[in-house]
C-alpha cells in the first residue's frame, strides 16, 4: 500500500464543505431559539451614564434587553477572564461587565428576541448615553509614550559603537498599518441548556480554551460544559481568544434559559482582535566586503490599555543573519482601542518585513545582489542563543527559487528594466517561523470492522487538519484513508491546545503516531495469543500495520490480520489515548524558512502596481499534504501581497473610530489582484525536530512576501516606499 | 434599522401614486445600495416599494437611431446587451469597470444613477455629515478623505457620486426619462446629478416622487474610438479614484469632435465644454490632451488625503484620450493597463 504521508490528498472535508453539509456555529438550530443582536458602543472611552430600553422592549417579539446592570451573575476576577492565551500582564476586557468603555465597539446591550430581524430593528431603538472621556487611537501621535517591555533576545557586542564605525549602514523606519483578520465566517456562538448541560457551538480555534474559560466566567463545572467548532470559516488567530459574543450568547441562554444565538456584524468584527500597527527601526552596519557588523531592530507596536499584547518582532534578524554585535528592543503604546491580537505570523509578518526591506537597502548601499549578500551573512547557528538548527534548508530555498525565478536575468540597476509603458522590478526576502510543538493526546478507537476514529479536541480552522490526520493514521493504522474517521472540535475530545502558531500538525501527528503505536502492541498482543502465531516473540517495534495486517518488518511472510487477531481475542474495539509531549532537547533551534522572489509591474505614469510572479520555495520539514500545503503557502503569498499593496484598518482619531469597516472599503486582494504564484518545497529530512520530522506551515507563507514585492517596487521605480500598504500615490508623485 | 412596509407596485402609474402618498417611501430595485444604508440606519424608510417588476427591462432602438433603456435593465444584461456592446461599448466598459458580476446582476440602471456616495463618514451614522443630517458638518473635510472629491466641492460636503456607468453617460449624452405625479418629463444627464452647495443632502434633481423609466442615448455612439480608464486601489472591485471616460471622433490626426468626463473627482461625472473646443480641430496628441486636461481640472482641490488626485486625474485624462486615439480601448479582461 502506498503511503498517505507526502500524497496530494484532497480534503477529506471538502464533500461537506461545499454540499453545505458542513456546519458552522451560527448554524445550528434547536426549538425555541433566541436570537442576540449586540448594541455596541458609538464612543472609544468614558461612561455609560443611562440606558433607556424601553423602545426595545416595546417592540414585539422582543423578549428581553441585557446590559451590565441587568445582566446575569458572572465571575468578578480578572483571573477568570484570563485564557489560555491571553497576554500575561494585564486584566481582561469583560463584555457587558459594568459601565466603563473601553474601546468603540464595545457591546453595551444584547437585544434578545425571537428572530434575528426583530432583534437588529429593536437594537436601534435602545438609547444611550455616555459621558466621553479623551481618548487617544493614533500610534504616530502617541510614540513618544512608548514603554518598553522585554524582549527575549538579548544584546551582543557593541551595538552602537559598530554601527557608528561600520564602513557601510543602513538606518531607517518602516510602519505597517492595523489590519484586521477579516474571516469570512462572522463570529457567532450558540449556547443551549440542557438537562443541566450548557453546550456551546462557537466560532473559535481552541475549545477547550473556551469551555475552561466559560467555566470560569460562569463559575461552571467542567463536565457541565462542552464546546464544539467542528468547522471555521476561517481563523487566522482571530478565534485564538474567545471572543466576547460567546459570553454574551451564555448570559442571554442563562438569563432566559432558552438557547441563545448571537452572530456579530462584520462591522462589530472590527472591534475584536487585530494585527497591531507598528514602527520598526531598523539599524544595519556592515564591512566593506558585505559582513554584517551590527544589527539593530526596535518595534513601536499597540496594545491597548488594560491589556499587554507583544509578540517578539524584532529577533528574527538573529535566526538568518551573523553579525558579532546586535541590540533589540519592543516597546509599547498603550491605546484606547481592543487588545491587539495574533494574526498570521504575528511579529514576523511585521518584524521579517521590516529587516527583509532594510537588508534589501544595505545591498544597495553595498552594491551587492540582495541575494548574495544574505548568502554572505547567512547563519547555520541561532545567533541569540548560539545553538546550531534541526535542519535548515535555507541556502537550498534561495537556489531553488532564484532558478525557478530567472533570477540571474535580473539587472541590479533601478528603473532599467521595462515591459512597453510599465517599469519592472524584481525583488526578494527570506522568511522564517518557528517549528512549534505542544502537548496534544490523541485517542484512536480501532474497530474489528478495520475502521478507526481518531480524535483530539484541535479544530480544523480551514488549514487540513481533518485531511493530515486522516492521512498520518491511515499510514500507521495500515488501514486504506476511507476507513479513517476524524473528530475535531469538541471540548470532550482529548486534551488539545488552541490551534495557532502552526504547531497542531506536528503536535497532533505526532500524538497519532504515539497512539497507534499503543493499538499495535494491543494488536500484538493479540495476535501473539493465537495458537502458533507467526509473530511470537516480537516486540511492538518489530511489527507494522500495513494493508490490514500486523507484519513482521524483518519477514513480512509473518503476518496476521488485524480483524483475526481481534476476532481471536474476543476484541469489538481497542481503545487508546496517548500524548505527545514536545522534545525537551535545548540543544538545537527548530524554524522554518523560506525564500520569496517578486515580479511587479508599475506603470510609471498613472502609478498602477501589478505583482505579476511569486516564488516562494519553502522548506518545513516533511511535507504531509503537499495539495493542502501548496493551497496554505499560496494563501500566505496572496496575503502578503495583500499586507504590501492593500491592507489598512482606517481610524479616524477625532472619532476614535475605523472608517472602514467593511469589506467593500477595506481591501483585500481580489482575482484580478492575483496572477503567477509558484510555490517550491524544498526537501528537509529532520528527524531531530520530531519524530514523524513535522515543522508546520501555518505562519510561513506570509513572512517575507510585502518585503519582497516592497524591494521589487523600488527595483522598478527607484522610489523606496517605507511605510505599508504602497499606495499608487506613495509610488508616484502626481503634481 | 428599522422596521418598514414593503408593498409592490403593479405598474408606473400605480408607483408614482404610491411614492406620492407616503413621503417616507423609497423605491426598490435592486437593493445592491438601498439595503445597505437601511442596515447602516442611513436610509430609514417606513415603506419599500417594489419596482422591481415593472414592465421597464427593455432595450430597443428609437426612431432617430438611438436606443432607449429601460430603468430596470440589470447593469450585466445592459453591458453584454448586442446593441451596446456594437454601438456604445463605451458604456459597456464603464459598466464592467464598476462592482463585481454579482452585484452587477442585481443592480438596476435606474438604481445606478440614484445610487448614493461612498463617503465614509455618510455610511456611519454616528459621525457629523451634512448630506445625512444637514447642519451637523462635513467630518470628510478634515477627516479621511482619499476617495472625496477634488472638483465641484462646497464648504459643506466634498463628496463624489460613485457611479461609473453615469460617466459614460455623460460622454454619451443620455438623456433620462422620469415620470411623476405631474407627467412624463426628460433631464439632461449632465443636469441630474447636483453638486453640494448648501444642500448636499439633495442628490439628484429628480423629484422625490418621481420615477426613472429609461435612459435613452443618442445616436453618436464613438465605437471607434473612445476609452474608459479606471484608476483604484486594487485591480477591481473598489470604487475609482480617478476615471476617464473619452470619446473622440477623428478624421486622420485631426480631431473632429471630443467628449471627456471625469468620475471619482465630483458629485457627478465632470465635463468641461471648454475642454472639449480645445481638442476640436485639433491634432490628436499628447500635448493637445494635456490642454484639455489642464482645463478640466480648472480649479481642482484637494482636501490632504486626495490631493494626489489632481495630478493623477491629469495624467489620467492624457492617458485614456490616448487610448481613444489609437483605438486601443483600456482592456479589463486581461488585467492589464496599457
Ligand atoms: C460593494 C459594492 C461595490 C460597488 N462598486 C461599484 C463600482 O465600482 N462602480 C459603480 O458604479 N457602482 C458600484 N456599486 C454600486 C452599484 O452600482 C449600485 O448599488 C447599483 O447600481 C444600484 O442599483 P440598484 O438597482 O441595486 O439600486 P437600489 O439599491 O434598489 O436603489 C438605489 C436608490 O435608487 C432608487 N431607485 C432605484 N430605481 C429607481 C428608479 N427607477 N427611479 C427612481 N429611483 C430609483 C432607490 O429608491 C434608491 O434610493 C457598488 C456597490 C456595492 C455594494
Ligand atoms: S463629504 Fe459630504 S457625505 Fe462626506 S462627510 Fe462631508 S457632508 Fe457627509
Amino acid at each position: 500500500m502506498a503511503s498517505y504521508i507526502g500524497s496530494a490528498t484532497s480534503r477529506v472535508d471538502g464533500r461537506a464543505k461545499v454540499t453545505g453539509e458542513a456546519k458552522y456555529a451560527g448554524e445550528f438550530n434547536v426549538s425555541g431559539l433566541v436570537h442576540g443582536y449586540v448594541v455596541d458602543s458609538p464612543i472609544p472611552k468614558g461612561r455609560i451614564v443611562r440606558i433607556d430600553t424601553s423602545g426595545a422592549l416595546g417592540v414585539a417579539g422582543v423578549i428581553d434587553v441585557l446590559t451590565h446592570s441587568n445582566r446575569p451573575t458572572m465571575a468578578d476576577k480578572d483571573d477568570a477572564y484570563k485564557d489560555e492565551v491571553a497576554p500575561e500582564k494585564g486584566s481582561p476586557y469583560r463584555p457587558l461587565y459594568d459601565d466603563r468603555i473601553q474601546f468603540t465597539g464595545q457591546p453595551v446591550a444584547l437585544v434578545l428576541a425571537e428572530d434575528w430581524e426583530t432583534a437588529r430593528v429593536a437594537a436601534s431603538l435602545v438609547k444611550i448615553e455616555y459621558q466621553k472621556e479623551p481618548h487617544v487611537t493614533d500610534l504616530q501621535a502617541e510614540r513618544a509614550r512608548a514603554y518598553a517591555i522585554d524582549v527575549p533576545e538579548k544584546p551582543r557586542g557593541d551595538a552602537e559603537k559598530a554601527f557608528a564605525s561600520a564602513a557601510i549602514s543602513h538606518a531607517a523606519e518602516y510602519s505597517i498599518p492595523t489590519e484586521h483578520h477579516n474571516p469570512m465566517e462572522l463570529f457567532a456562538s450558540t449556547a443551549i441548556w440542557e438537562n443541566g448541560q450548557l453546550t456551546v457551538y462557537d466560532k473559535t480555534q481552541g475549545v477547550q480554551n473556551v469551555q475552561q474559560y466559560l467555566c470560569k466566567v460562569f463559575k461552571l463545572q467542567p463536565n457541565a460544559v462542552r464546546v464544539m467548532s467542528p468547522y471555521m470559516g476561517g481563523g487566522f488567530g482571530a478565534g485564538l481568544r474567545p471572543q466576547y459574543q460567546v459570553v454574551l450568547a451564555v448570559l442571554g441562554a442563562n438569563a432566559l434559559k432558552r438557547p441563545v444565538r448571537v452572530v456579530l456584524t462584520r462591522a462589530q468584527m472590527y472591534a475584536l482582535g487585530y494585527r497591531p500597527a507598528s514602527i520598526e527601526r531598523l539599524a544595519l552596519g556592515a564591512s566593506s566586503d558585505g559582513l554584517l557588523e551590527s544589527m539593530q531592530h526596535e518595534a513601536i507596536a499597540v496594545t491597548s490599555q488594560f491589556e499587554e499584547f507583544a509578540r517578539n518582532d524584532t529577533g528574527w534578524g538573529n535566526l538568518l543573519y551573523k553579525s558579532p554585535n546586535a541590540k533589540f528592543g519592543h516597546k509599547l503604546v498603550k491605546l484606547d482601542l481592543p487588545t491587539s491580537s495574533d494574526m498570521r505570523a504575528p511579529g514576523a509578518a511585521t518584524g521579517v518585513y521590516a529587516l527583509e526591506c532594510a537588508m534589501d537597502e544595505l545591498a544597495i548601499a553595498l552594491k551587492t545582489d540582495p541575494v548574495q549578500l544574505r548568502l554572505q551573512c547567512y547563519s547555520d547557528r541561532h545567533q541569540g542563543e548560539d545553538l546550531p538548527y534541526t535542519s535548515k534548508q535555507l541556502r537550498e530555498c534561495y537556489r531553488q527559487g532564484a532558478e525557478a525565478f530567472g533570477w540571474d536575468k535580473r539587472n541590479a540597476e533601478p528603473r532599467s528594466m521595462r515591459d512597453g509603458s510599465e517599469l519592472v522590478g524584481w525583488g526578494m526576502a527570506s522568511g522564517v517561523w518557528e517549528a512549534l510543538q505542544v502537548p496534544a493526546t490523541v485517542r484512536i478507537v480501532l474497530t474489528a470492522n478495520g475502521h478507526a476514529e481518531v480524535a483530539t479536541a484541535a479544530s480544523d480552522i480551514g488549514t487540513g487538519t481533518y485531511t493530515i490526520m486522516a492521512q498520518v493514521a491511515a499510514d500507521m493504522l495500515g488501514l486504506p484513508i476511507d476507513n479513517i474517521s476524524v473528530k475535531l472540535g469538541d471540548s470532550t475530545l482529548p486534551q488539545c491546545p488552541v490551534e495557532g502558531g502552526s504547531w497542531i500538525a506536528s503536535s497532533v501527528c505526532n500524538a497519532i503516531a504515539n497512539t497507534a503505536r499503543a493499538v499495535r502492541g494491543d494488536l500484538l498482543e493479540l495476535a501473539k495469543a493465537t495458537k502458533d502465531s507467526p509473530l511470537a516473540g516480537a516486540g511492538v517495534d518489530d511489527v507494522a500495520l500495513i494493508d490490514g495486517k500486523i507484519v513482521s518488518k524483518q519477514d513480512a511472510g509473518r503476518a496476521v490480520p488485524i480483524a483475526s487477531a481481534m476476532q481471536s481475542g474476543k476484541a469489538e474495539r481497542i481503545t487508546r489515548e496517548e500524548i505527545n509531549q514536545p522534545s525537551e532537547d535545548k540543544s538545537h533551534a527548530r524554524n522554518v524558512h523560506s525564500a520569496i522572489f517578486a515580479e511587479v509591474k508599475v506603470d510609471e505614469e498613472i502609478g498602477i502596481i501589478r505583482v505579476m510572479r511569486v516564488v516562494k520555495a519553502v522548506a518545513a520539514g516533511r511535507i504531509l499534504n503537499p495539495k493542502t500545503a501548496h493551497s496554505q503557502v499560496m494563501g500566505g503569498v496572496v496575503w502578503g501581497i495583500g499586507m504590501a499593496l492593500h491592507e489598512e484598518t482606517l481610524y479616524d482619531h477625532r472619532f476614535g473610530r475605523v472608517m472602514n469597516a467593511n469589506i467593500a472599503e477595506y481591501h483585500v486582494p481580489v482575482n484580478a489582484d492575483i496572477h503567477d504564484i509558484k510555490v517550491i518545497f524544498v526537501d528537509e529530512p529532520d528527524e531531530m525536530v520530531n519524530p514523524l520530522g513535522i515543522k508546520g506551515l501555518g505562519e510561513i507563507g506570509i513572512v517575507g512576501v510585502a518585503a519582497a514585492i516592497a524591494n521589487a517596487v523600488y527595483h522598478a521605480t527607484g522610489k523606496r516606499v517605507r511605510d505599508l500598504p504602497i499606495t499608487l500615490d506613495k509610488v508616484i508623485e502626481f503634481v | 434599522m428599522i422596521p418598514f412596509q414593503y408593498t409592490r407596485a403593479s405598474d408606473v402609474a400605480d408607483a408614482i401614486k404610491q411614492i406620492a402618498a407616503d413621503p417616507s417611501a423609497k423605491f426598490i430595485a435592486g437593493g445592491t445600495n438601498l439595503l445597505d444604508l437601511i442596515k447602516y440606519d442611513v436610509a430609514t424608510p417606513t415603506r419599500l416599494i417594489d419596482i422591481s417588476r415593472l414592465p421597464l427591462g427593455n432595450v430597443e432602438e428609437t426612431a432617430n437611431g438611438g436606443v432607449l433603456i429601460g430603468a430596470l435593465v440589470p447593469n450585466t444584461d445592459l453591458a453584454y446587451h448586442p446593441l451596446i456592446e456594437a454601438r456604445y461599448p463605451l458604456l459597456s466598459r464603464s459598466i464592467l469597470a464598476g462592482a463585481s458580476q454579482q452585484l452587477r446582476n442585481m443592480a438596476s440602471t435606474g438604481g445606478n444613477l440614484v445610487q448614493r456616495t461612498r463617503c465614509f463618514y455618510f455610511y456611519d451614522a454616528t459621525t457629523p455629515c451634512n448630506k445625512r443630517e444637514p447642519g451637523s458638518g462635513c467630518s470628510a473635510i478634515d477627516g479621511i478623505n482619499r476617495i472625496n472629491a477634488i472638483l465641484g466641492t462646497s464648504q459643506s460636503c466634498i463628496a463624489t457620486h460613485p457611479s461609473d456607468m453615469c460617466v459614460a453617460l455623460a460622454v454619451l449624452e443620455a438623456i433620462v426619462h422620469v415620470t411623476g405625479p405631474a407627467g412624463a418629463r426628460t433631464i439632461a444627464l449632465a443636469d441630474f446629478h447636483r453638486l453640494p452647495d448648501n444642500t448636499p443632502q439633495i442628490d439628484t434633481n429628480l423629484e422625490p416622487d418621481e420615477i426613472i423609466t429609461a435612459i435613452e442615448l443618442p445616436a453618436k455612439g464613438f465605437s471607434t474610438n473612445y476609452s474608459y480608464l479606471k484608476i483604484r486601489d486594487r485591480l477591481s472591485y473598489a470604487f475609482a479614484l480617478v476615471s476617464v471616460a473619452a470619446a473622440l471622433e477623428l478624421d486622420g490626426d485631426t480631431i473632429k469632435e471630443a467628449r471627456v468626463a471625469l468620475g471619482g473627482v465630483a458629485h457627478k461625472p465632470w465635463r468641461s465644454p471648454a475642454a472639449e473646443v480645445v481638442l476640436r480641430g485639433q491634432r490628436a496628441d499628447a500635448s493637445t490632451f494635456a490642454n484639455a486636461a489642464d482645463i478640466l481640472l480648472r480649479g481642482a482641490r484637494g482636501f490632504g488625503h486626495n490631493d494626489f488626485k489632481i495630478g493623477l486625474a491629469r495624467r489620467a485624462i492624457v492617458r485614456t484620450l490616448s487610448q481613444a486615439a489609437r483605438g486601443t480601448p483600456q482592456s479589463i479582461s486581461d488585467k492589464k493597463i496599457r
